[in-house]
């Protein structure tokens, strides 16, 4: 039988002057995972951004339970987003998606 | 509640503007306690100033001097001159003869060593056996892990990976700090703590990284500086009024 994956949700905050599109968000965090760790270890993440909010500058990523840290380690890796400088940030972590927004208070 | 310590946040001190954006930043970030880096012949005026921007901030200031020796002379001299000024004294070993002094001195509270070479690293099981009898830590500043790329970068996570496990087998204290000379190159402690598992910290290391030892190097030379302490375990309690 076939074991069911575990999930984590995680809340970032992306903090830049400049404002971004979701594929920029999904890009700079596959780019992340892919210097940090390869082609392998980003194979194992099962990243998906769920939701960006553009206006307050939120997103909302699931990734494999057992990959959090190494997703996490790649977030803050982040420096650049399109050449112009940013930061994420990771506000909470999650097991299901509505236990995430009680806790981020959306 | 967990207090974490920045023990390296490379404010602008004299830009008063920037210096303030940091330290709110810091706050909103989660620490509770920073250690600004500032040149030997710092006035008390200016000290005072910046510790009255942190508690503004709600942030503890701790005072810090980073030296960079040419060679042993010069250290022992910056060490007799500035130890009883500053509540942390770090050293920044480029030469093994520099190291290896400042492992073995008591009055050396933190060892850091130069990101750009590598073979001027000499974090290796001789120095950590001294540093772990005097109690110095060894720093790993998080800032160069986020800017450096490729080969640079790989190079760097490969040596801090055998250098924690140094630290780790002979005892030695481990601090992460971050740093930043900009606000865009602060973490979350918890971010920090998720980096470090690059060179195999697991994280209540990491994390007693981020707010016990540094926070234990803070009060321990509060103590020494503090007008009541005679010797380690002897301290004037009350005083004859005259």
């Amino acid at each position: 039988m076939i074991r069911r994956v575990k999930q984590r949700y995680l809340a970032l905050k992306i903090e830049s002057v400049e404002s971004f599109e979701e594929d920029d968000i999904k890009d700079a965090v596959w780019n992340a995972v892919t210097q940090l760790f390869g082609e392998y270890g980003a194979s194992q993440a099962g990243l998906f951004l769920i939701q960006y909010d553009r206006e307050r500058k939120e997103a909302v990523l699931r990734c494999s339970h057992k990959a959090l840290p190494m997703v996490q380690a790649s977030i803050a890796s982040v420096t650049l987003m399109k050449d112009k400088p940013v930061v994420m940030h990771v506000l909470r972590v999650s097991g299901t998606l509505r236990a995430l927004k009680k806790k981020v208070g959306d | 509640m967990t207090k974490f310590v920045d023990l390296h946040l490379c404010a602008p001190f004299r830009n008063v503007e920037q210096l303030k954006k940091m330290v709110t930043k810091s706050f909103e970030l989660g620490y509770r306690s920073v250690g600004i880096p500032l040149p030997p012949n710092v006035e008390l005026d200016e000290v005072e100033c910046l510790r009255k921007i942190c508690s503004e901030a709600g942030l503890d200031f701790v005072s810090r001097v980073d030296l960079t020796p040419k060679n042993t002379r010069e250290l022992l001299d910056n060490l007799r001159r500035l130890r009883r000024k500053f509540e942390v004294v770090s050293v920044l070993c480029m030469s093994k003869p520099v190291a290896r002094q400042a492992a073995k001195d008591r009055r050396v509270d933190i060892l850091s060593f130069p990101v750009a070479k590598p073979r001027n690293r000499f974090f290796d099981s001789a120095e950590a056996e001294l540093a772990s009898e005097s109690s110095a830590s060894f720093e790993i500043d998080m800032m160069s892990l986020l800017s450096l790329e490729g080969f640079l970068r790989i190079r760097l996570i490969s040596s801090l990976r055998r250098e924690v496990a140094i630290a780790k087998s002979f005892h030695v204290p481990v601090v992460i700090s971050s740093g930043a000379a900009n606000d865009y190159l602060l973490r979350r402690p918890h971010d920090y703590s998720a980096l470090a598992m690059l060179f195999d910290m697991d994280l209540s290391l990491a994390l007693s990284a981020l707010s016990q030892v540094p926070l234990s190097i803070v009060e321990r030379n509060r103590l020494k500086l503090s007008p009541d302490f005679v010797a380690p375990g002897l301290r004037v309690v009350r005083r004859r009024d005259p």
